[in-house]
């Protein structure tokens, strides 16, 4: 049994453990630095440990994102705050060495850049500071406190109350108000109801998820507890795909600890709150991630979307009522519960709250992970935080949103980040996923690109979609090798027109976003690429063999 | 008043609608009085006229000939007309679209053939490398689907447009009729 | 005695019309003499809204609305025949005629097609779409039926009839995307299936020439697909 005070005693003794250690130096062992061996430069900085007999002095911790991925492997020793980049395992005499002398300025990174000055942290709070694989270092944080304050102190309307107060909207690219849809789920009779995660992440160049999963588990884990006892639900579910290994093995820990802890389970924290969590593995098809295909994929059928309504929280798995949130969406209830939906609403722009994590990539300098208040300009986000575009090359555009979303050209980088500024100008805030394009790259190709993966990840249920991206597709290809007509752009357009309009799901209805924004705000491109209108602008057949 | 000038031409197809357009037999006399069949394999005229005022197509486009015969047409023509399925959706001439032209011809000239089997090199123009409706070479103003559109099909498409008007053939023919 | 069924007055097309409350638009605009073109839906199948054809227009409602799924409500506008959705079907149709190899005139279904008469009944006189000409198998495995899959629109009236019904569950879909295609048990030869009963159901439900008898010479192939309505009304009276 779990009380306020277990917490508060786990918490202070795991502060009392660390403050024993003179030196704690931070690894980074999300998929970012793993990906640079930042798990080599952890044993060798574990083995150097031991080596010089200093357990109990140099605590080396395995930590989650810090953000910059670009600069990885990253360690940071925590008292003194001095980060390292690029370390490799032999290092690791050279860092220890260091540690009570100067640091190794080889090696060294600046932590007082914008890049980290200029973020706001939320959803990110604990990333790179917390061992994701200890649940007391994330009671430590102050974790599972809201839980706890939502089951002994507070009724189910009053934690859904507290969610509508903080005006916090759904993070995983519709932006509907998360409150609402849980007081719709609260409402809906039946005798079950289940909390799903969609945890599917699909969007190339998006990895927001996968860093929050990988480097803070239980706060997600404790924002679906949290909803599944202000939506009166005992049964949660995080939709995840197979190719997120790590972000896998971290949950299945997670879960495994809080159950032992009883902070999910049966009676959680000697109430008679039940909540079960399990992992549902998605084999990798980004229509998955759309609920009522996640749903089907869920029951263990086709993953395919089918027509709203009804909408899950009507109709859901196994047409029980069933609340779907993204990751971070979860990740931001505790805080919400902890400091209050007042707090929470104090941040951000009139209809856009809280903060929102971006994956920054592309033609950028720092590329990584960065979380900022809604409504920082994407200037500030692209030239302060990101660095600029390297190699003395020319910004042109930043595109949003990924395969659903638009590119936003220099014109607007003075705009405010918020869902509403964002669809104005023909793109979506979508996920997170952000890649700056240089005046290197054709923004038809980069229409195109988008087309290609709309087109090979169509489930090919409704004919505009599955028919029409692939005529897309062939259409900006043609333009793209020059064998274009203005009667061709002119058919392209009227395809997305239809596509957009007639399309069953989220899929079709916005794959034809990248080609219409790259229309508005770089018409001048496609044009340049047309033959002269000939005759009466038709294009040559292939000749014998061709084609 | 001067009669109007009409002309067609055949490209890939099996002259079936042509057979079709005799097959109006009395009509034609009566279209006689208001047309001149200025250009067709059913006369004996050898050059294209500066101008038609109709042209109806047979046929898909499938060599370098119907393209360059099909260019030549439009130029000179106020109103084109792909008369047929094969004009307009390529029908029995693209089903040969799935195989490499070689393939196509190989097995035409060479493994079908009884006697000396050989690839024409000259004569045979060269085919293209699919076989596409008229729509997608050239501009076509009006489309007269069937396999083939029925004689009196063609003569209600051909009288609405002497008349001036677009005919409207939804209820008379089909793809495939 | 059941709940006593609501009625709820609406109008389609300027006409006022009424229906029971849970009917679709497409059952009420049916009722009163109102078409509205569909290719998935079936009467007697569980619908998908996939084809797209019946959306219609909603007035209060953003989005275009297939008339399959839309349930009637109180005091509902709805406009069945606009130019924008004349449009919109018409490229559908366009779409379907592009992305497999539709041949009308040596097609067995000639004359008794769903896709051919949508065409006319559209006004759709070419396809102004690049064809694809994809390579596409006819599997003659089965004793008396053949799929050419050349012909398939992808309606899935065949896996649900077969599912639904006959509960032999012998049809179901691959792959995604254009690539998506029907199959028999796990993509083997339908004259392999160890579970097809040769019911012959999806060869009478599917709209085209993609599931016909075997022996059928072009035009001959006329299907039977009112024998649906009927079973399911035998078996709910039943
Ligand atoms: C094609 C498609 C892919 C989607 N992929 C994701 C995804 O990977 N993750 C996600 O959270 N939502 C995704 N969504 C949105 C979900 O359908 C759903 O709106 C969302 O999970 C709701 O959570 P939220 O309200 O917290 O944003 C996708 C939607 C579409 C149409
Ligand atoms: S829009 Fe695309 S992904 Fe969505 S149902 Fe249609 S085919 Fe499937
Ligand atoms: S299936 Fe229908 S549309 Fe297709 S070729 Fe046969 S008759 Fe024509
Ligand atoms: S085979 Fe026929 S019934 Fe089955 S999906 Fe294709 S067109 Fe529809
Ligand atoms: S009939 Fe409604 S979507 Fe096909």
């Amino acid at each position: 049994m779990t009380q306020l005070e277990d917490l508060q005693r786990i918490a202070s003794e795991e502060t009392e453990r660390r403050q024993g250690c003179r030196h704690r130096l931070c690894v980074c062992i999300a998929a970012g630095c793993v990906s640079s061996h930042s798990d080599q430069v952890q044993a060798s900085l574990t083995n150097e440990v031991k080596r010089r007999g200093l357990e109990g002095q140099v605590e080396v911790r395995p930590v989650g994102c810090m953000g910059l991925c670009s600069a990885g492997p990253l360690v940071q020793e925590e008292t003194s705050g001095v980060l390292y980049q690029h370390v490799r395992q032999e290092d690791a005499a050279e860092i220890l060495d260091s540690l009570d002398a100067k640091p190794v300025e080889r090696l060294r990174c600046d932590s007082g850049q914008p890049f980290f000055r200029r973020q706001q942290k939320i959803v990110l709070e604990n990333s790179g500071v917390i061992n994701p694989h200890r649940i007391e270092d994330y009671i430590a944080a102050g974790g599972y406190e809201a839980l706890v304050q939502a089951l002994t102190s507070m009724k189910p309307m009053e934690v859904v109350e507290e969610v509508i107060r903080s005006g916090l909207r759904g993070r995983g690219g519709g932006g509907y108000p998360t409150g609402l849809k849980w007081s719709t789920v609260a409402k809906a009779g039946g005798d079950k109801k289940y909390v799903v995660c969609n945890a599917d992440e699909g969007d190339p160049g998006a990895f927001m998820d996968r860093a929050v999963l990988e480097s803070d588990p239980h706060r997600v884990l404790e924002g679906m507890a949290i909803a599944g006892y202000a939506t009166g639900a005992d049964m949660g579910y995080v939709y995840i795909r197979a190719e997120y290994p790590l972000a896998i093995a971290h949950l299945r820990t997670a879960i495994r600890q809080a159950k032992k802890m009883d902070l999910l389970g049966n009676s959680i924290c000697g109430t008679r709150f039940n909540f079960d969590v399990e992992l549902r593995l998605g084999a990798g098809a980004f229509v998955c991630g759309e609920e009522t295909a996640l749903i089907a994929s869920i029951e263990g059928g086709r993953g395919q979307p089918r027509p709203r309504p009804p909408y899950p929280a009507q109709s859901g798995l196994w047409g029980k009522s069933t609340l779907i949130n993204n990751v971070e969406t979860f990740a931001n209830i505790a805080p919400i519960i902890r400091r209050g939906g007042d707090w929470f609403a104090s941040i951000g722009t009139a209809k856009s709250k809280g903060t929102k994590v971006f994956a920054l990539a592309g033609k950028i300098r720092n590329t990584g992970l960065i979380e900022v208040p809604m409504g920082v300009t994407l200037r500030e986000i692209v030239f302060d935080i990101g660095g600029g575009i390297p190699g003395g090359h020319r910004f042109k555009a930043v595109q949003t949103g990924g395969p659903s979303g638009g590119c936003i050209p220099e014109q607007h980088l003075d705009m405010p980040v918020d869902y509403d500024s964002l669809r104005e100008i023909g793109s979506i805030m979508g996920s997170g996923g952000m890649i700056v394009i240089d005046e290197t790259s054709s923004m038809v190709d980069v229409a195109k690109y988008f087309m290609e993966f709309c087109m090979s990840e169509s489930c090919g249920k409704c004919i505009p979609c599955r028919v029409g991206t692939h005529h897309m597709h062939g259409l900006l290809e043609k333009i793209l090798e020059g064998h274009a007509s203005a009667a061709d752009v002119a058919q392209l357009e009227a395809l997305c027109d239809m596509v957009m309009h007639t399309s069953l799901c989220g899929l079709g209805i916005t794959a034809p976003n990248p080609v219409l924004s790259t229309l508005r705000h770089f018409r001048g491109e496609y044009e340049g690429l047309l033959q002269p209108a000939g005759g009466n602008g038709h294009a040559s057949p292939s000749p014998a063999g061709g084609a | 008043m001067s009669k109007a000038k009409v002309a067609t031409v055949w490209l890939d197809g099996c002259s079936g609608c042509h057979m079709s357009f005799l097959d109006m037999d009395e009509r034609l006399a009566g279209l006689a009085s208001k047309i001149d069949l200025v250009y067709s394999p059913l006369v004996d005229t050898k050059d294209f006229p500066e101008m038609a005022d109709v042209t109806l197509v047979e046929g898909a486009v499938s060599s370098t000939d119907d393209l360059e015969k099909i260019r030549k047409v439009r130029a000179h023509t106020r109103i084109l007309v792909s008369l047929g399925d094969c004009a307009v959706t390529s029908n029995v001439p693209a089903m040969r679209n799935r195989f490499p032209v070689q393939a196509v011809m190989d097995r035409a000239y060479r493994e079908n053939a009884q006697l000396n089997p050989q690839t024409p090199a000259e004569v045979v123009p060269a085919l293209l490398g699919k076989s596409i409706p008229v729509h997608e070479v050239v501009a076509v103003d009006v489309f007269i689907p069937g396999c083939p559109p029925s004689a009196d099909t063609i003569h209600f498409a051909v009288s609405e447009l002497l008349e001036g008007r677009v005919p409207d053939l939804s209820s008379r023919t089909r793809f495939g009729i | 005695m059941a709940a006593p069924v609501k009625v709820v007055t609406l109008c389609i097309d300027g006409r006022d019309v009424s229906g029971r409350e849970g009917e679709t638009v497409l059952e009420v605009a049916r009722q009163s003499g109102i078409e509205i073109p569909t290719l998935c839906h079936m009467d007697g199948l569980e619908p998908v809204g996939a084809c797209r054809l019946c959306l219609v227009e909603v007035t209060g409602q953003a989005r275009l609305q297939p008339a399959c799924v839309t349930q009637v409500s109180e005091g509902m506008q709805v406009a069945t025949v606009t130019d924008r959705l004349r449009t919109y079907r018409r490229m559908i149709l366009e779409m379907l005629f592009s992305e497999r190899n539709h041949v009308c005139s040596v097609c067995v279904s000639n004359g008794h097609c769903e896709l051919q008469d949508l065409a006319q009944s559209e006004g759709l006189t070419h396809i102004g779409l690049r064809y694809r000409y994809p390579t596409l198998s006819v599997d003659a495995s089965h004793e008396r039926y053949v799929i050419d899959h050349n012909r398939c629109v992808l309606c899935t009236r065949c896996v649900r009839v077969c599912d639904e019904i006959e509960g032999a569950h012998t049809w179901d879909v691959m792959a995604r995307g254009i690539d998506s295609q029907v199959i028999t048990d796990l993509a083997e030869p339908w004259g392999h299936s160890d579970s097809c009963t040769s019911c012959g159901k999806c060869v009478h439900v599917c709209p085209t020439g993609a599931i016909v008898e075997k022996g059928k010479s072009v035009a001959e192939m006329a299907k039977r697909a009112k024998f649906l309505p009927y079973l399911s009304m035998m078996r709910e009276e039943w």
